[in-house]
């Protein structure tokens, strides 16, 4: 698998690269917890993805990039989760998502030794809306009306928080009815849950995350960006996160002070996708565990 | 009151549910990528030996339970309760069948076990992660079958049935997982 996607990206003259795992600033996302470790009394975060370095390398290289590394998140273990795993990350200087979509699409093709059906593509509001529920403008209690209707239990403390309803009802809703061996692009997630992705306008005058995530059958493969580049935006949304963080109090992570002085150079225009290699292996090899395609699972390190 | 939150989930973790101590079976993370996680957690009651499943926001606490756990040996059951012992202090304590769950089919005597008491009841038993079984009744397996990996089933000395490769005979000792109640070995 390695060996072709190498391949595959050499043919398409992205380079690869190599960043620090370690970092003295972290990812403030309240849903990612980082693991840290401590040299010379100073502390660092081992990387939830590479994702902050590349970007500082492509503000400075400004060409397509790619890297195969380990990423490490703290609390996710479980059958999809190891929480050592490894990461294929790549970014597109001019790229829109589209192009990325079907890059991603062409390089998990030429990872099968046989012919597949072309991935299906679904927008985020097209998968609710079948179940009669229109994401960007529902409220959490449409939510539980929706979860009512279709017999999902209400978990113990989602109350109303819209996007957790929106994310519980993905993985017990939406995933489910996704054909289970077939890859599915799922498209303009709501600007609530833009992460690091632009803002845009979608057909249907919708403002939208630039933002797709790839899946076969419910299993999450890749999550993908249109990457915002503004930088006032980037630190209001770390700044914005890390209060969320507070208020559910979680550690509050120092803000890449770095990666906003990379945006504010300038970083180009470009798309970026994460790919989680330990579960494309799974899907490739058939495994039902992580554990599977692990060299040591983690009982065992 | 001690509390445990979500992150601290994992199997035998015993906390308070609906008044009663419930001991955590299984617990698996649902997270979408980059969103809200969630532990889908099976749970036994520990007073009424019911599995029952909920789903937990991961950022939620719970109610740690005050259970004490004690090493304790199995000595014999009459029928209705089964006893064991303290092996330093010889205290004895009778566990109800509800208490037992699983665990009857496993045991034979002086067996160590763990034993959960809540407010100083028995509630519930941990029998030890292997244990050594004769097998009492089981059909002969086919001539020629031995290379396939083809099973058939058994009953041990203690009642349990399991399922066992088609070279096992009566008589054999077997290891057996209680965790999964599965054949692993000949003893």
């Amino acid at each position: 698998m390695l060996k072709s996607i190498r391949a595959f990206f050499d043919a398409r003259d992205v380079l690869e690269v190599e960043t620090p795992l370690l970092a003295s600033a972290g990812n403030t996302d309240p849903h990612i917890e980082s693991l840290q470790t401590v040299f010379r009394d100073q502390s660092y975060y081992l990387n939830t993805s590479p994702e902050f370095a590349m970007k500082r390398m492509l503000a400075a290289y400004g060409e397509s990039i790619f890297q195969i590394c380990k990423a490490f998140r703290d609390e996710e273990l479980g059958p999809m989760h190891n929480p050592e795993f490894s990461m294929l990350e790549w970014y597109r200087p001019g790229f829109d998502l589209l192009q990325l979509m079907d890059e991603v699409e062409a390089l998990v093709l030429a990872l099968f030794d046989k012919e597949r059906e072309a991935f299906i593509r679904l927008g985020y509001a097209q998968a609710f809306e079948q179940f009669g529920l229109e994401p960007y403008l529902a409220t959490a209690s449409d939510c539980r009306n929706c979860a009512i209707k279709y017999g999902i239990e209400q978990p113990v403390g989602l109350e109303d928080e819209k996007d957790e309803w929106l994310d519980w009802l993905m993985t017990q809703l939406i995933l489910p009815s996704l054909p289970s061996d077939q890859f599915t692009f799922i498209y303009d997630y709501p600007a609530s849950q833009c992460a690091l992705a632009r803002l845009k306008i979608n057909e249907q005058g919708v403002t939208v995350a630039s933002r797709f995530e790839l899946f076969y059958g419910e299993t999450e493969l890749a999550n993908a960006f249109h990457e915002l580049t503004l930088v006032d935006e980037q630190r209001q949304r770390f700044q914005a996160q890390n209060e969320i963080r507070l208020a559910e109090n979680k550690p509050e992570i120092k803000i890449d002070e770095q990666l906003l002085s990379a945006l504010e150079y300038g970083l180009p225009d470009c798309s970026g996708v994460a790919l989680g290699l330990d579960r494309l292996l799974m899907v490739l090899s058939g495994s039902s565990s992580i554990d599977e395609v692990l060299t040591l699972p983690w009982e065992r390190v | 009151m001690a509390t445990y939150s979500t992150n601290q989930f994992k199997n035998g973790l015993k906390f308070i549910w609906d008044g009663d101590p419930c001991s955590i079976t299984e617990n698996i993370l649902v997270k979408p990528g980059k969103g809200q996680a969630f532990n889908r957690v099976k749970m036994r009651n520990l007073k009424t030996g019911r599995t029952l499943e909920r789903t937990f926001k991961s950022t939620e606490t719970v109610e740690a339970a005050d259970v004490e756990d004690m090493n304790v040996e199995y000595s014999y059951t009459d029928g209705e309760n089964w006893h064991f012992m303290e092996p330093e202090t010889f205290e004895q304590y009778a566990a109800d069948s509800v208490a037992m769950g699983d665990a009857v089919k496993w045991l034979k005597g002086q067996e160590p076990c763990v034993m959960t008491l809540w407010n100083a009841t028995p509630i519930a038993i941990t029998v030890p992660n292997f244990v050594e079984l004769a097998v009492a009744q089981t059909d002969p397996g086919l001539k020629g079958d031995t290379a396939q990996g083809g099973t058939k089933p058994a009953t041990l000395e203690t009642g349990a049935e399991v399922k066992v490769p088609l070279f096992i005979e009566e008589g054999n000792i077997l290891k057996i997982d209680t965790r999964t109640g599965e054949y692993v070995s000949r003893a």
